[in-house]
């Protein structure tokens, strides 16, 4: 793959890759736990980190290493629905008002431009108070899907209309081919790795969203994400009796997996954009 | 005249739709949500061992429903809701009962007002001085640390952001106080050492605010400023010897600042958000920490005045930034 060879030799998409490897690993470890994520009182309450419990325990009496593989776990499932959902979203939107124009483009436009500027996270909140304790990672992923289009869906709507202008739109047009076979066929190819892209950035802001979110107490507070996990130990008020480890595991962990899917978007984003590679092989 | 009708006019109608629409949607969300906010209320009742009688519980449902507006069809409520806006009253808050929401709100507004605009001016400008210098002078060993350090913070959620300062400089290294406005016990007065007091509680808050605001508005101007160096007019001044500080002050940041006046109309409610949360890791007595309280306590009248307010209020500041906007861009001014 000559394609990961070029990212590859980007310092920031090593780093990132490797992070986001020894997550994965992680989370793919809580299949082999030893505990139930959802029981308490299952190893010594408070235990500083040592074998067998090597980061410790809490004070509900859970294995903290084991807990987060879980919390990784349900955290990479509420970014992946968010991202994918509101991927698909932002496409539809992106593609129908750039490609429509007119007044249907003035519509969809003035909708997105209307949920960047009024602070979602408070009517995130406003829900998530509403729906309190049903919010799983699925339902969370979906609503958070709803409010994460509107930016990428304007980014997605400018490509497209660049691309009705070129050539091949007025060859394609008039050699009859159907408008929504042009738009999968001819278009989507330009825009996948947009999507590719924003996909990325958007599980990140979901990550961080889900955070807040459960910090504030806002969502399913018995399904352990890295959100939760926070949640429980300033409750507990860890930061106060000096339990650290339990502090600082979600605290890393969070900061590790935002931070690495942000700048794998970062360095996918600049790899595709045809400006900044030249700049980075050397050609002028 | 003609700059009336081609600016202004569209900027205030889009002012009013957005107000219109943020609102409306705020109503219907509330309503489409499968929990009654007055049965919630009601379950509280019970749970706490309060026993009534069926009429009791109906008058007190009836009571608790004209309270949070939620009464008769859904063009009432709705057209409720306006009024209420309008006439900024909001009801009594459940949390401090008899108390006025629009008193509470009184009372900590001031103080997220004070944050807002001092860290959002702070954030912008030294993002946009830094990001434009540094987009300048890219090759620079300082640019490439400063922007490595700026890339790393940006992603993160502002909650943990504050977390981390609180535990570096609260509790490791207890330099700054760990919460609150002012010194516990202590009433608001007007003299030096209560003005220092503030500022010490709200260094911390404005430094995480200002920190992760002015990450985004560095990487954004040092991509706009290495792309208007490029440009013929800036290498012909370079050639001509214009000082590097002119060429920056004079050619670059200037260019630079439409899109980013720009994007600070559409950043504002993020920001805003974003600041709401650290207010609640400092507990700062804003409008944050109240909303806060408010989630823990269930108080529906509350949440909602305050997430209504905050639209009308950030919906405002935007269109301040729109209109000042030809205060930046000459070509709009002498249309």
């Amino acid at each position: 793959m000559p394609m990961f060879g070029d990212l590859y030799a980007d310092r920031r998409f090593r780093l990132s890759f490797w992070i986001l490897v020894l997550l994965v690993t992680l989370a793919a470890l809580s299949f082999f736990s030893p505990y139930d994520p959802t029981r308490w009182l299952q190893v010594p309450r408070n235990q500083p980190p040592s074998w067998p419990h090597i980061l410790g325990t809490t004070s509900k009496g859970q294995d903290v290493l084991w807990e987060a593989t879980f919390a990784i776990r349900n955290s990479l499932v509420v970014a992946i629905i968010a991202g994918v959902v509101s991927r698909i979203i932002a496409t539809l939107i992106g593609m129908t008002a750039g490609y429509k124009g007119g007044l249907i483009d003035r519509v969809l436009m003035s909708v997105s431009d209307g949920m960047l500027v009024i602070p979602l996270f408070l009517v995130l909140i406003l829900l998530a108070s509403l729906l309190r304790g049903r919010l799983n990672p699925v339902n969370l992923g979906l609503l958070l899907a709803l409010f994460g289009w509107a930016w990428d869906a304007r980014t997605i709507r400018s490509q497209i209309l660049s691309l009705r202008e070129r050539e091949f739109t007025y060859t394609a047009i008039l050699s009859g081919m159907r408008t929504l076979r042009l738009i999968f066929r001819e278009y989507l190819p330009f825009v996948i790795p947009l999507i590719l892209s924003t996909f990325i950035g958007n599980m990140a802001w979901a990550i961080s969203l889900e955070v807040t979110l459960a910090i504030l107490g806002l969502t399913n507070l018995d399904i352990p994400t890295l959100g939760t996990s926070l949640h429980w130990a300033m409750s507990y008020q860890a930061l106060l009796l000096g339990y650290f480890w339990w502090v600082m595991t979600p605290v890393a962990l969070a900061v590790l997996l935002i931070s690495g899917l942000y700048w794998l978007s970062v360095s996918l984003s600049e790899y595709l954009d045809p400006r900044t590679r030249f700049q980075r092989i050397g050609v002028k | 005249m003609r700059f009336v009708q081609q600016y202004l006019l569209p900027r205030l109608i889009q002012y009013i739709l957005v107000v219109f629409c943020g609102i409306t949607a705020v109503f219907f969300i509330t309503r489409l949500a499968p929990k009654d906010p007055v049965l919630e209320i009601l379950n509280q009742l019970q749970t706490w061992g309060r026993a009534m009688n069926p009429e009791a519980l109906e008058r007190t449902a009836q009571a608790l429903r004209e309270l949070y507006g939620l009464e008769g069809t859904l063009a009432k409520q709705y057209l409720l809701l306006w009024r209420r806006i309008f006439t900024l009253d909001f009801g009594p808050s459940l949390f401090q009962f008899p108390t006025p929401v629009l008193e509470l709100i009184r009372i900590y507004f001031p103080w997220t007002a004070f944050l807002f605009f001092t860290t959002t001016l702070i954030q912008w400008i030294l993002g946009n001085l830094l990001g434009g210098i540094s987009g300048y002078l890219a090759e620079k060993r300082w640019s490439k640390i400063l922007e490595t350090a700026l890339t790393l913070v940006r992603p993160l959620p502002h909650y943990l952001v504050g977390l981390l300062f609180l535990i570096l400089l609260g509790y490791v290294w207890q330099v700054f106080p760990v919460g609150r406005g002012f010194l516990f016990g202590k009433g608001a007065s007007f003299n030096w050492s209560f003005f220092v007091e503030v500022l010490r509680h709200s260094f911390l808050p404005a430094l995480t605010t200002i920190l992760l605001g002015g990450a985004m508005w560095f990487q954004q101007m040092k991509l706009l400023a290495q792309n208007i160096k490029r440009e013929a007019f800036v290498e012909y001044a370079k050639s001509s010897g214009v000082s590097e500080y002119r060429i920056v002050t004079r050619y670059i940041i200037p260019n630079a600042m439409l899109p980013q006046v720009t994007q600070l109309a559409l950043m504002v409610g993020q920001v805003f958000g974003g600041m709401l949360i650290i207010e609640i890791v400092f507990s700062y007595p804003g409008m944050g920490t109240l909303l806060y309280n408010a989630i823990i306590k269930g108080d529906y009248n509350l949440i909602m005045a305050i997430t209504t307010l905050s639209i009308l209020f950030i919906s405002t500041v935007v269109l301040c930034v729109d209109l000042l906007y030809p205060l930046f861009d000459p070509r709009i001014r002498y249309r």
